[in-house]
């Protein structure tokens, strides 16, 4: 879903700060930015460049202390917390760099997850999982534990929790962080066919140009909290 | 969240952490232990006592006398009721008495002294009539022999101070004859123009001197409260309708012999039972208003009551101490989830956990804990509970003394235990769900 104009998430002049007693530490600061639907956005920066700040307040794990941000046609800081929690479960899907999958949960229950939280029927739930599982090629491993994967398994384990729900938007932070090179980029290719397939819109946190330039359309860099540069790659 | 999916993973997370979320569950059942261990007591000993005093007639009985006769043993009333306006205490007045709602008998009191002959040897004592109905009374419970065989048996149960007068060896006495001489009432027949009153027409009587033989069936150690009504029972029991049948002259019957009574005979007092002690006010009530004097000890059992409620409040107070350190133990354990499961929590948020959710899950947990735990409680109670009646009951069969049920755990107890522990196991769960409810989740993802 879209604000009208092909925009799949807006942030205007959007700020976050933290006050530590008499300092305050501005980790986004001002930034604008429109992420249109579709489209694969890298935020590029080193680290406490602010990043991942922005990705949390566009993901709705975050408000911001200044502007606002739109989705689905609504300011996401008038959200109650309730309707900010169905914008998480309906509308965004996330992805983390230590995968956040629930170590004592098979993988399949992991999956089944936001099923839960979005309080979708039980009798669709089977089909919805392995169809998410399917997508990321770990269908057989529904009855394994997060430990018994690989890295990359983990890694793809939580795409498919992120896409189970069918969101619009998929957040990922980082989330090559943790694999080498090699698997890295399965996850990126993975990613990258997710968006094309499904037409999903991504925008991905990494430190990593290469990663960036190479996957990316469109590189945002960020330092000191701040917009740096907004390129769209030809 | 859904209801299934919460429970779901409400019991996930305790099996989680097993041994822990198991101890503090044994708490919670201990506590509910304790309170169900004390409050049963409490119920076990009301309903002894109430049970014992039931039967003893003590409770449930209401004395019925002549206004005139009250009269008598009060000072001079400033507005004496007018003798005719005093109903005769008759047939007629019993028979309406009889009809009263719940009320379960209504008999006379039939009490007159007299003279015993035993092996040769004369004894003064009071003779009582005891109404069939009595059978059942726990006054009779520890009685040497057994009660009367049949409303008309020629047969005495006498109190062991009469028992001590009349033998060493008490025990001897069962199934040996004694003799009764009493003064038998024999009506005369009225007088022709001796009273120019038609109301006065009562018959004198002559004073016959009787015996009656009676064999002895029983002795009783306490004197059946049946007779407060006579203030003061008889030391010789004897069936009311044998009692009746004697025709024995009684004490008020001279008083009576020279009031009117439209020549029916009148009865000194009766004693009217109620179905339970809770109804004995609304019969007094109904009694009062036919112009008769009655006597009861509703206060009595107001009183005790009262001492029970205070007895149970008490109990229930000591045995809340153990449930409050058990609460202390689930807030303890569920803030130490919250440290655990941190990034777990932010994780949930992450996938669009609603703050609601995170609060019912702890929720959730405290109430299984509460109710696991209120469960294996009331029957670790009930377990405690038939563990002291066994040895109240061995304790008191070496004493010759007979069982008695100082235990009770009625339904409601269980029901009201078991919903307790849930009511304050989620009490506990409030303040550590309603934090884990608002952990901001980027910071809770942080958390490693």
């Amino acid at each position: 879903m879209t604000t009208g104009d092909g925009v799949a998430v807006r942030a205007e002049r959007v700020s976050r700060h933290y006050e530590m007693g008499a300092v305050v530490i501005r980790a986004v600061d001002d930034v604008t930015l429109a992420v249109r639907a579709g489209e694969f956005v890298a935020l590029l920066g080193s680290s406490g460049s602010g990043k991942s700040t922005l990705l949390n307040l566009m993901a709705g794990l975050d408000r911001p202390t200044g502007g606002a941000i739109f989705a689905n046609g609504r300011n996401l800081s008038e959200l109650s917390s309730l309707e900010l929690a169905r914008y998480r479960s309906k509308t965004v899907g996330m992805v983390f760099q230590s995968f956040n999958l629930l170590p004592r949960m098979t993988l399949e229950e992991n999956v089944e997850l936001p099923l839960r939280l979005a309080e979708v029927d039980r009798g669709e739930r089977g089909a919805r999982v392995q169809e998410a599982l399917e997508r990321v090629k770990l269908e057989k491993r529904l009855s394994h534990r997060p430990s018994e994967l690989s890295g990359g398994e983990q890694q793809r384990a939580a795409l498919a929790r992120a896409l189970v729900n069918r969101p619009t938007l998929l957040f990922a932070d980082e989330p090559t962080g943790n694999l080498d090179s090699a698997t890295g980029e399965s996850i990126m290719l993975l990613l990258k066919e997710i968006q094309q397939k499904l037409g999903m819109t991504i925008v991905m946190v990494t430190h990593e140009r290469p990663l960036a330039e190479r996957f990316a359309n469109r590189i945002v860099a960020l330092a000191d909290g701040k917009l740096l540069r907004d390129g769209v790659k030809s | 969240m859904k209801a299934g999916d919460l429970a779901e993973l409400a019991l996930r997370n305790l099996r989680e952490a097993v041994l822990r979320n198991s101890l503090t569950t044994l708490g919670v059942a201990v506590g509910v232990a304790s309170l169900v261990a004390m409050l049963s007591l409490g119920v076990g000993l009301q309903e002894l006592a109430s049970r014992r005093l039931s039967n003893s007639g003590l409770f449930d009985t209401v004395i019925v006398m002549p206004r005139r006769n009250m009269q008598g043993m009060r000072r001079a009333a400033p507005n004496p009721v007018p003798a005719k306006e005093a109903p005769a205490l008759d047939d007629d007045a019993r028979k309406t008495m009889e009809r009263l709602p719940n009320v379960i008998e209504v008999y006379p009191q039939i009490r007159f002294p007299t003279e015993v002959r035993y092996d040769g040897t004369p004894y003064s004592t009071i003779v009582a009539g005891v109404p069939d109905s009595a059978r059942g009374n726990g006054a009779y419970d520890g009685i040497q022999g057994s009660f009367f065989s049949g409303p008309n048996a020629n047969e005495a149960i006498l109190q062991i101070e009469l028992a001590k007068d009349l033998s060493e060896q008490t025990s001897n006495l069962i199934g040996k004859e004694l003799v009764v001489r009493y003064a038998e009432r024999e009506a005369l027949p009225p007088q022709t123009g001796a009273s120019s009153d038609p109301s006065g027409g009562a018959g004198g009587f002559s004073i016959v001197p009787r015996e009656k033989r009676l064999r002895i069936v029983g002795i009783i150690e306490t004197e059946p409260a049946a007779g407060f009504g006579g203030f003061g029972s008889g030391r010789l029991l004897i069936p009311l309708e044998v009692a009746s049948a004697l025709r024995a002259a009684q004490v008020n019957d001279l008083r009576d012999a020279v009031r009117t009574t439209n020549g029916k005979p009148v009865y000194a007092s009766l004693t009217v039972r109620a179905k339970s002690p809770s109804q004995v006010e609304a019969i007094e009530t109904s009694i009062k208003n036919m112009g008769f004097g009655t006597f009861s000890l509703l206060d009595a059992t107001r009183n005790l009551r009262l001492f029970f409620t205070i007895f149970d409040l008490l109990l229930a107070i000591f045995g809340s101490l153990a449930l409050a350190v058990a609460t202390l133990g689930i807030i303890n354990t569920l803030v130490m989830a919250i440290l655990e499961r941190r990034r777990e929590i932010g994780i949930l948020k992450a996938l669009g956990a609603a703050d609601r959710d995170v609060k019912q899950l702890f929720f959730v947990e405290a109430g299984v804990m509460g109710l696991l735990g209120g469960t294996l409680g009331a029957g670790l109670g009930w377990t405690i509970g038939k563990a002291i009646t066994f040895g109240t009951n061995l304790y008191l069969k070496r004493q010759s003394l007979p069982a008695a049920h100082v235990f009770s755990v009625p339904w409601w107890l269980v029901l009201g235990a078991i919903a307790f522990a849930v009511l304050v196991s989620l009490a506990a769960g409030l303040y550590p769900a309603t934090r884990a409810a608002r952990l901001n989740p980027v910071e809770a993802l942080r958390y490693e």
